[in-house]
């Protein structure tokens, strides 16, 4: 009996729980968010989100100064055209900053929402080789954009500085703001992203979109300009809310108010669950279609 | 069962076909279609099923802890949709899967590079793409970069790399996951044969871990030292399974009845197909005094002239493995393709093969050397070796396991 038992130490070592147990089934419909898996991932996001930064102004001669040069272009073009020659009235601020100001979470919503409309077609590769959850993709791209507005951000505060603005205690809901617009940009960019991986018309739909979608954003001019028996219609843009409330953080001043915001952040939150459903309804075809 | 790895039962995958135009549908025909469905639906029209085919079908096996098992089939057989289901890209249409341990995948070697990273970058990226925490990467990372043999440029843009390079260092890194379930398709069949022999000893050691391997190959020699149990697919349905070289005589004999389809109509083809082999004949009639004639016809498809082309034919055993490459090229004989096309005869002289089932795989292109890839048919003859008297010494030799004979004389010195 001086045998050993190697059996026993083996059952131990392959009982069934000590295993993580997958069931892999056919796809039924509307399935659960799961988003405890995103988590899971999240080392994945992080080096997704990194690889896209990092990539980004390679290959430019001008590198990463692109991400001070686009919003200040535009603001010299605004400011001449709207500010100058059109007159809009800007609430008593100097009109480049009260443009500025508003450019900032207007380009990371655009730039979020083109990358990650395009990220699942982009990262085909991926989408039909490698197992993870798709949201990963549009997530990253999404948060690959916050170092530009980082960057961006710095130009801001210098402009503060030049035209004698200061921040007030309203400052502390600029985090707010700033995830605001992260989410509109993920709600829309989920939705889009998820359509292309089919129609591939989304990716001319998009620069269009996103130019329509400018004016119609309280960017160039205050949001005061339209009539007050509209402002409901016009807060149905998740970006009014954020813009305005940018404004509001930073200069302090702004033509929001509390029912516009609720209106703009209602409508990112529908379009946001909306979106996470039907992308993950959608999830299970992307590797047979991309 | 508690055991168990993988339970797959009743698994079925259907895929639809027209799936081109499915993948560029534009909102056009969609908004389109839905407007004209009542129209239609009036008529009496009811929505025609869309064609579609199982690319699996009714597939149920299971693979314990610890075991190896080879999966073998035609290209197109549904072996990578199996992996791909598995793995979890692409979800079954019917059945159900339980997998119990952690995946890893690798079908393809490299996913998730990207060119304009450092090796270092790229080592990280695709760690994690591959599932692995920044932790287990960091733990790994000598270990991957003596692997591939990048040490000097471990921080040069992936871009600069050979792509003999490139593939080590994403071999490297896969084959440093560490699952207790690794799915495997094909991605030995890349870099050099030294290389390959380093991936196929790295697979070796996986599975004499004790840890479960799932290995997809066109390699037999591969699966039958690799893998103790295979699993033959055939058309989406499990043909045969049970113990490799049983699996691996069986797919070897389907393979070639799949010959008697005539060369010209033959699909699984690769190339751009401006000149096409038509028709092959082997002319064994010769063999036992050690000669053996093949007949290629090349066919013309655009009626231009090829003036030089690059023309070959290697000869495989049984196994897959190449034996011997004969190329114009080499003992310099250029030929000429005219409008009508050619046809060609290569004659060997002195087969010293053993008894056994060869075959050949004819290939034209428009240089040897990353030339045009004209036409390129992967087993488009069998010969057989026969039993017979090599050594006139009135006897078969006797053989164990060997694949050449040699003439030799002995004489003592």
């Amino acid at each position: 009996m001086g045998f050993p038992e190697p059996g026993i130490k083996k059952t131990e070592a392959i009982l069934p729980g000590s295993y993580i147990h997958t069931v892999i089934e056919p796809p039924k419909g509307w399935a659960p968010l799961q988003l405890g898996e995103l988590w899971k991932f999240r080392e994945l996001l992080f080096f997704l989100t990194w690889r896209d930064i990092k990539v980004r102004y390679k290959q430019t001669a001008l590198g990463a100064a692109w991400a001070i040069l686009q919003p200040v272009l535009t603001m010299v073009i605004f400011s001449i055209v709207f500010g100058g020659l059109a007159k809009l009235p800007s609430e008593g601020i100097p009109y480049p900053i009260f443009t500025f100001t508003a450019l900032l979470p207007w380009q990371l919503f655009a730039f979020a929402l083109a990358e990650s409309s395009n990220s699942l077609v982009g990262s085909q590769n991926l989408v039909s080789k490698v197992y993870f959850p798709r949201l990963v993709v549009p997530f990253s791209s999404v948060l690959a954009g916050v170092l530009d507005f980082a960057i961006a951000f710095v130009v801001l505060m210098g402009m503060m500085v030049f035209y004698h603005i200061r921040l007030t205690s309203l400052a502390l809901l600029l985090p707010l703001f700033l995830l605001l617009t992260l989410a509109s940009a993920l709600a829309v960019g989920l939705w889009l992203s998820a359509l292309n991986v089919k129609y591939r018309d989304i990716r001319y739909v998009v620069p269009f979109l996103t130019q329509f979608w400018m004016y119609a954003t309280p960017i160039a001019y205050s949001s005061s300009l339209i009539p007050e028996k509209w402002r409901w219609l016009y807060s149905l843009n998740p970006m009014t809310g954020v813009v305005e409330g940018f404004r509001l953080a930073i200069l302090g001043k702004s033509s929001l108010d509390l029912f516009s915001l609720g209106i703009s952040a209602s409508v990112v939150v529908l379009l946001l669950i909306g979106g996470l459903y039907y992308f993950k309804r959608m999830e299970s075809s992307f590797a047979d279609i991309i | 069962m508690s055991d168990l790895a993988i339970r797959v039962e009743h698994l079925g995958k259907q895929y639809r076909l027209g799936g081109q135009q499915l993948r560029y549908a534009t909102f056009r025909e969609a908004i389109l279609k839905t407007a004209g469905a009542p129209l239609r639906w009036l008529k009496g029209e009811r929505r025609a099923q869309p064609t579609s085919f199982w690319a699996l079908e009714d597939v149920s096996f299971e693979v314990k802890h610890g075991e190896a098992v080879g999966i073998i089939g035609r290209n197109g057989a549904g072996k990578s949709t199996l992996l791909k289901i598995l793995s979890r890209i692409t979800s079954p249409t019917r059945g159900r899967v339980d997998i119990y341990g952690r995946v890893g995948s690798l079908l393809e070697v490299g996913t998730g590079f990207h060119p304009e990273l450092t090796g270092r970058e790229n080592i990280f990226l695709n760690g994690a793409i591959l599932g692995m925490t920044r932790r287990e990467i960091m733990q790994k990372f000598d270990e991957i970069v003596a692997f591939a043999e990048i040490e000097k440029f471990l921080d040069t843009t992936v871009k600069y790399y050979s792509s003999g390079m490139y593939v080590r260092l994403a071999f490297a890194v896969a084959a440093h996951l560490e699952p207790e379930i690794l799915v495997v398709d094909e991605v030995l069949a890349v870099g050099d044969a030294e290389f390959q022999k380093k991936c196929l000893g790295k697979m070796g050691d996986v599975a004499k871990e004790g840890r479960t391997v799932l290995f997809v190959s066109h390699n037999m020699g591969a699966i039958e030292s690799l893998c103790e149990k295979s699993i033959l697919i055939e058309t989406g349905s499990i043909s045969t399974m049970g113990i490799s070289n049983d699996v691996v005589k069986n797919y070897l004999s389907s393979t070639y009845r799949e010959v008697k389809i005539p060369l010209a109509l033959r699909k699984d083809r690769q190339g751009t197909g401006k000149l096409i082999f038509d028709e092959i004949n082997v002319n064994d009639s010769q063999i036992r005094n050690r000669s053996l004639q093949v007949d290629l016809s090349i066919y013309n498809q655009n009626k231009e002239e090829y003036k030089n082309v690059a023309l070959s034919i290697v000869i495989n055993d049984h196994l897959g493995r190449p034996l011997s490459n004969l190329i114009n090229y080499i003992i310099d004989k250029p030929i000429f393709v005219g409008v009508h096309g050619v046809k060609v005869r290569i004659t060997i002289n002195n087969i010293n093969l053993v008894p056994g089932t060869y075959s050949i795989s004819p290939f034209i292109s428009s240089d040897i050397q990353n030339g045009e890839i004209y036409d390129w048919v992967i087993n488009a003859a069998y010969f057989d070796i026969p039993d017979y008297d090599y050594y006139h010494i009135g006897n078969t030799p006797y053989l164990k396991g060997e694949t050449i004979y040699l003439d030799y004389i002995y004489e003592t010195i």
